[in-house]
């Protein structure tokens, strides 16, 4: 089926010293063989063993490319499972691309984005798991996320995701002979000991799923929405971390007029920016949309940046912005800090406290302790976007707030992969609902449900449980093409 | 030299349990059925324990009724006393049980075969399947059979239902004999035949216990086993009240170390551990002696004395198989309390025999290789009386359903223990007799013996084997489910000081808002019959439906997360393996997988994942490539 041989550029196209274009194939060494030249011009790599490093010219006809290293892998003992090449030459985007084009002119054909990942997959080297952490590793964006992506290829979510499948598969087993053998096997006292096993067995998805949340982040970058009202700075702010950072990764213009979205990098972490229209009490049509939409934003976001306007007094609008912001994590603005103002930390708070939340009480404890608690957190950071100030402030502030504490040492289990947090959620309700049979009495048969949808879940995580959804998954992933 | 040459449409070969149920299927469809048997006199035979149903054997057995096979229909007539098991537990595992009087089950079976329309018994030997060659140089095609005395049988489909007759051998200690069970004429011919075929076979083993004389028995030394005081039917079709009769009882007692000890000290003569046998026996109906060997810490193990019939004094001793030889037999069994003067009438013993391997077969339990030839019970590597009568049926519609020349119906996994069985055989590699189990069956909370009917009822009706008069009565049963889960649902109740105060009779927690009767319901403490002063809207309903609405309502959240992975399932079994697939084609797959794909021919990639040896991976593959092929 793979008997074509894919080629490309395995380094970024940057002006770096040393670039490489990777070949895999069953004619990968053949089309090697067509553009390479030993020194004395008489060998081929055909006859040299396999793993092994030979210098050499890439050559057009008679007129030599570059002067290249040649490290030859042959099948299965390489990352695809077949015959690699890899062709490391000068460096240069120009270099590069022309020997690259050498090759595809000789028989390899353009491979497509994680393709090569795709047949390491499909032939077996890595894993669903391994197979995705590369595809993250290629994708992710900052120092973190490569550090995560690397620790995942080793298999430590592999591992831990395999010891809780085999813990519930035990149980279950349990169970079922059990009930095939009552003589012999007795359910007596089970399902006390279950409980304890199920709470345990929770505990550790709960880790899990709490690096989830880490680990997206740091992957895809901190999902961060600006809200605030019309003119109190949120698109200075936006432009000012933008532009400062010199870090836009991508600048799309939101579907809608209502959303502007930027990546910028803070420090170490990315930050995937969502500019939302101001919120202001309207009864007009279009403006209310573009409210419902940064309400929606906020509800996903995993920060916000709640930018006051703080040489105007406090109104019913910032009211209806405090239920939007409810249970975030939020970093307040008070911005124009170079004008007059009307709006200080403190009346800032007490308006919070007294106007926003008809008796919410988890608010209300946030805003009247910020420093003390331990849940989502309500910070108040004096800026003025026109001046640049108070960036620095806020720079530590969102640090503090996603690295202090909740930053994991590397080596814990850190989930970096949407699908993966789905499942592992699964799990968890599953075994909820598992827990709940035991403490409603219900007969043991009823258990094995939940506990199988359990082990499902988890086995599609680790690929061991080819669902359906998980191939069409990969389909898409690896750019299956038509 | 003349021979008897003759025409008809279906032979089936064998006449136990699944013999039977193939037979009548194919008879009832309108086909010209012979069914052979080396004895006239061992039709449903039942050799070995005197019981239908158990433990998930109950389930099917309400299957096999719901297709319209015979075996509950049967069991209704003849039972002596019933059971239902398992009623500490959910419903699902709940399992109907009943003692057959052996002699009048198999007399009443031989009589409904006997007045079958389109159906001849005949007493014969069959030594030789016939095939043709496809014109084309394709697959094999089944022609007919040839008996020991030289007819021939000319037939569009053979059903194969050999059970434990193929080359069997009786061991009792260093006693063999070569016969099949009860000392019946083994069929020693067929074998060869079916290597030539190509057939590939294995060779199992299975056992029984002694025969006690009753006069030689202390019951007072066992505990009394009751059947239940309202005997609930096997069959849809019976009347509950007809089968309100006074019942026999069984008994209880057990082994303890004695019993032990003496089994120890003779390992060496039993014929399995000391290599005389073999075949493989079950792991899941094991001798006495594996018991012991296996569950070394245990002092005692149950032992069931079950009668083996009205007209007979002979007693079953349920949980005491044994290939031990008679004298260390005897000495084993008069260690048991209430056995020690007993007579044994007939040594227990066991028995060796071939079987087909059963991958071989489609789901619709045809041979890959060979068109029109089928397989059924025991002769596919199963164990049982119900497993090889839910195989039987099955076989039966489909041999049935190809002469006339419709399409064959596959069971599989979330509609039936029967899908569960045969999904089983025809994909896992079972190197032992399979027995059916509550836990082989993913979707058990779905697959009940209450719902038997509703699941599978419609299969039955459509095969031509259930009445339009059957399918009216289950359609107005399942309206009535379905009206009365619907008004429960939408009944609320408010919080009247009437409610309130019944509530607190019932132990139940007050209301604080209206609450439907349904969500009452679903309070453990709380039942439809004990809701019935609050709800004084109610129709009186018939039992059946009660039953269901019950179920349906106190369980609703477990039934749909059930449902919801029956859907995942399903969805890997539609995709369809075409079978002039190449898998030499599918260059990614591992060695293992490859070969097992090949061999094997899964007709679905939900099954060709269920093949021990094919990984996620090759899965994931393979999919891959059926993906390509498709476009």
């Amino acid at each position: 089926m793979w008997d074509d041989t894919i080629a490309a550029i395995a380094t970024g196209l940057s002006d770096a010293g040393i670039g490489i274009v990777r070949l895999s194939g069953k004619k990968a060494i053949d089309v090697a063989d067509r553009v390479f030249r030993t020194p004395d011009g008489n060998r081929r790599l055909k006859e040299y063993k396999s793993h092994t490093i030979h210098y050499g010219y890439v050559v057009d006809g008679e007129d030599i490319i570059d002067e290249v290293m040649v490290s030859l892998m042959k099948r299965p003992k390489s990352y695809t499972k077949e015959d690699t090449v890899e062709i490391s030459c000068h460096g240069g985007v120009f270099l590069l691309k022309k020997v690259l084009e050498m090759v595809l002119k000789n028989g390899a054909r353009l491979a497509e984005p994680g393709e090569f990942t795709k047949r390491a997959f499909l032939n077996g080297r890595i894993d669903l798991t391994e197979a995705e952490a590369v595809m993250d590793l290629i994708r992710s964006q900052n120092e973190f996320a490569r550090k995560t992506s690397l620790q995942q290829l080793k298999g430590s979510v592999s591992d831990e995701v395999k010891d809780l499948r085999a813990q519930i598969l035990y149980e279950t087993a349990f169970i079922e002979s059990a009930l095939d053998d009552p003589e012999h096997i007795s359910l007596e006292g089970y399902p006390e000991r279950l409980s304890g096993v199920l709470e345990q067995l929770m505990q550790r998805l709960q880790k899990l799923l709490e690096s989830a949340d880490d680990g997206r982040m740091r992957k895809e970058g901190i999902q961060t929405v600006i809200v605030g009202k019309p003119n109190a700075g949120k698109s200075s702010l936006l432009n000012l971390l933008a532009g400062e950072e010199r870090a836009i990764v991508t600048a799309v213009a939101g579907t809608t007029r209502d959303a502007l979205q930027e990546s910028v990098r803070l420090k170490d972490i990315s930050l995937h920016l969502v500019d939302t229209a101001g919120i202001r009490s309207t009864e007009d049509m279009i403006e209310r949309i573009g409210v419902d939409r940064a309400k929606k934003y906020a509800k996903d976001a995993d920060l916000i940046v709640y930018v006051v306007d703080s040489s105007v007094p406090l109104d019913e609008n910032d009211r209806q912005i405090a239920d939007v912001i409810r249970e975030k994590n939020t970093i307040v603005l008070l911005n124009k800090t170079d004008l007059p103002p009307a709006v200080t930390e403190g009346s800032f708070r007490t308006f919070f406290r007294q106007s926003s939340l008809r008796g919410e009480e988890e608010f209300l404890r946030r805003s009247a302790a910020p420093e003390e608690t331990e849940g989502p957190a309500l910070r108040v950071i004096k800026t003025s976007t026109k001046e640049r100030k108070g960036m620095e402030e806020f720079a530590r502030a969102v640090e503090e707030m996603f690295f202090s504490g909740t930053i994991r040492s590397e080596n814990e289990v850190i989930i970096t992969s949407l699908r993966h947090k789905k499942e592992l959620e699964e799990a968890y309700e599953s075994l909820q609902l598992a827990m709940e049979s035991v403490n409603a009495g219900m007969p043991e048969d009823f258990y094995s449900i939940d506990l199988m949808n359990a082990y499902a879940a988890l086995g599609r995580v680790t690929g061991e449980e080819a669902g359906e959804d998980l191939i069409e998954e990969i389909f898409s992933k690896f750019c299956m093409g038509k | 030299m003349d021979q008897i040459r003759e025409k008809v449409d279906v032979c089936v070969i064998g006449a136990g349990h699944a013999g039977c149920e193939a037979a009548l299927a194919c008879a009832r469809m309108g086909l010209e059925t012979v069914i052979f048997t080396v004895s006239v006199d061992s039709i449903a035979l039942m050799p070995c324990n005197p019981n239908i149903g158990g433990s998930s054997k109950g389930h099917l057995v309400r299957e096999v009724d719901a297709l319209g096979g015979e075996m509950g229909k049967n069991i209704d007539k003849t039972f002596i006393q019933s059971k239902m098991l398992n009623l500490s537990k959910g419903p699902a595992v709940h399992s109907l049980r009943a003692q057959a009087d052996k002699a009048e089950y198999s007399r009443s079976m031989r009589k409904v075969l006997e007045s079958q329309e389109h159906l001849i018994i005949k007493q014969a030997e069959v030594c030789e399947l016939l095939t043709e060659e496809e014109p084309d140089g394709g697959k094999k095609r089944i022609s007919g059979v040839k008996t020991f005395t030289g007819a021939v049988y000319e037939a569009r489909a053979v059903i194969l239902c050999t059970g434990t007759y193929l080359r069997a051998r009786c061991l009792c200690g260093e006693a063999i004999t070569y016969t099949g069970p009860n000392g019946l004429q083994a069929a020693n011919h067929l074998t060869d035949s079916l290597k030539a075929l190509g057939i590939g076979l294995r060779r199992f083993k299975t056992g029984t216990p002694a025969r006690m004389d009753k006069r030689s028995i202390d019951f007072s030394k066992m505990e009394e086993q009751f059947g239940d005081e309202r005997v609930v039917p096997f069959s849809f079709s019976t009347d509950p009240e007809s089968v309100q009769i006074e019942q026999d009882s069984c008994w209880l007692t057990y082994t303890n170390e004695r019993t032990h000890e003496i089994i120890r000290a003779n390992l060496d003569r039993s014929p399995i551990y000391a290599g005389i046998i073999e075949g493989t026996g079950p792991r899941y109906c094991p001798s006495i002696e594996d018991k012991v060997v296996k569950f070394a810490d245990k002092e005692r193990h149950q032992v069931f004395i079950e009668p083996e019939g009205r007209h007979t004094g002979e007693m079953y001793v349920g949980g005491m198989s044994s290939s031990l030889p008679e004298d260390v037999q005897l000495a084993m069994y008069r260690t048991v309390p209430g056995l020690e003067n007993c007579r044994i009438v007939r040594n227990a013993y066991a028995i060796e025999y071939d079987c087909i391997d059963a991958r071989q077969l489609f789901p619709t339990l045809e041979f890959k290789e060979i068109e029109g030839l089928y397989s059924a019970g025991q002769s596919n590597g199963s164990s049982g009386y119900e497993e090889a009568a839910a195989q039987g049926i099955l076989a039966g519609i489909n041999a049935s359903l190809k002469c006339l020349g419709r399409e064959q119906i596959v069971i599989d996994r979330s509609e039936g223990y029967l899908g569960v069985l045969v999904d089983d055989l025809v994909t896992k590699d079972n190197t032992e007799p399979y027995r059916m189990m509550t836990s082989r069956a993913e979707y058990r909370l779905l697959l009940r013996q209450d719902n038997a009917d509703i699941r599978l009822r419609r299969k039955g009706y459509e095969a031509g084997l259930i009445t339009q008069e059957q399918m009216d009565h289950l359609n107005r049963k399942i309206e009535m489910i379905q009206s009365e889960v619907q008004r429960l649902r939408s009944t609320s109740v408010g919080a009247s000081a009437s409610t309130q105060a019944f509530l607190e009779r019932m132990g139940s927690v007050p209301l604080k808002t209206a609450a439907t009767l349904a969500e009452l319901m679903c309070r453990p403490e709380l039942s439809y019959e004990t809701l019935a002063p609050i709800d004084p809207e109610r129709k009186p309903l018939p039992a059946e439906v009660l039953e269901q609405v019950e179920i349906e309502i106190k369980y609703q959240g477990y039934i749909e997360r059930q449902q919801r992975q029956v859907v995942q399932y399903r969805k890997m079994e539609k995709k369809m393996i075409p079978q002039d697939i190449d898998y030499d084609d599918v260059s990614s797959l591992r060695l293992e997988a490859r070969q097992k794909l090949k061999l094997f021919r899964p007709i679905s990639v939900g099954q060709a994942s269920r093949i021990s040896g094919v990984t996620p991976a090759d899965v994931a593959v393979l999919l891959v490539y059926l993906e390509h092929r498709e476009r």
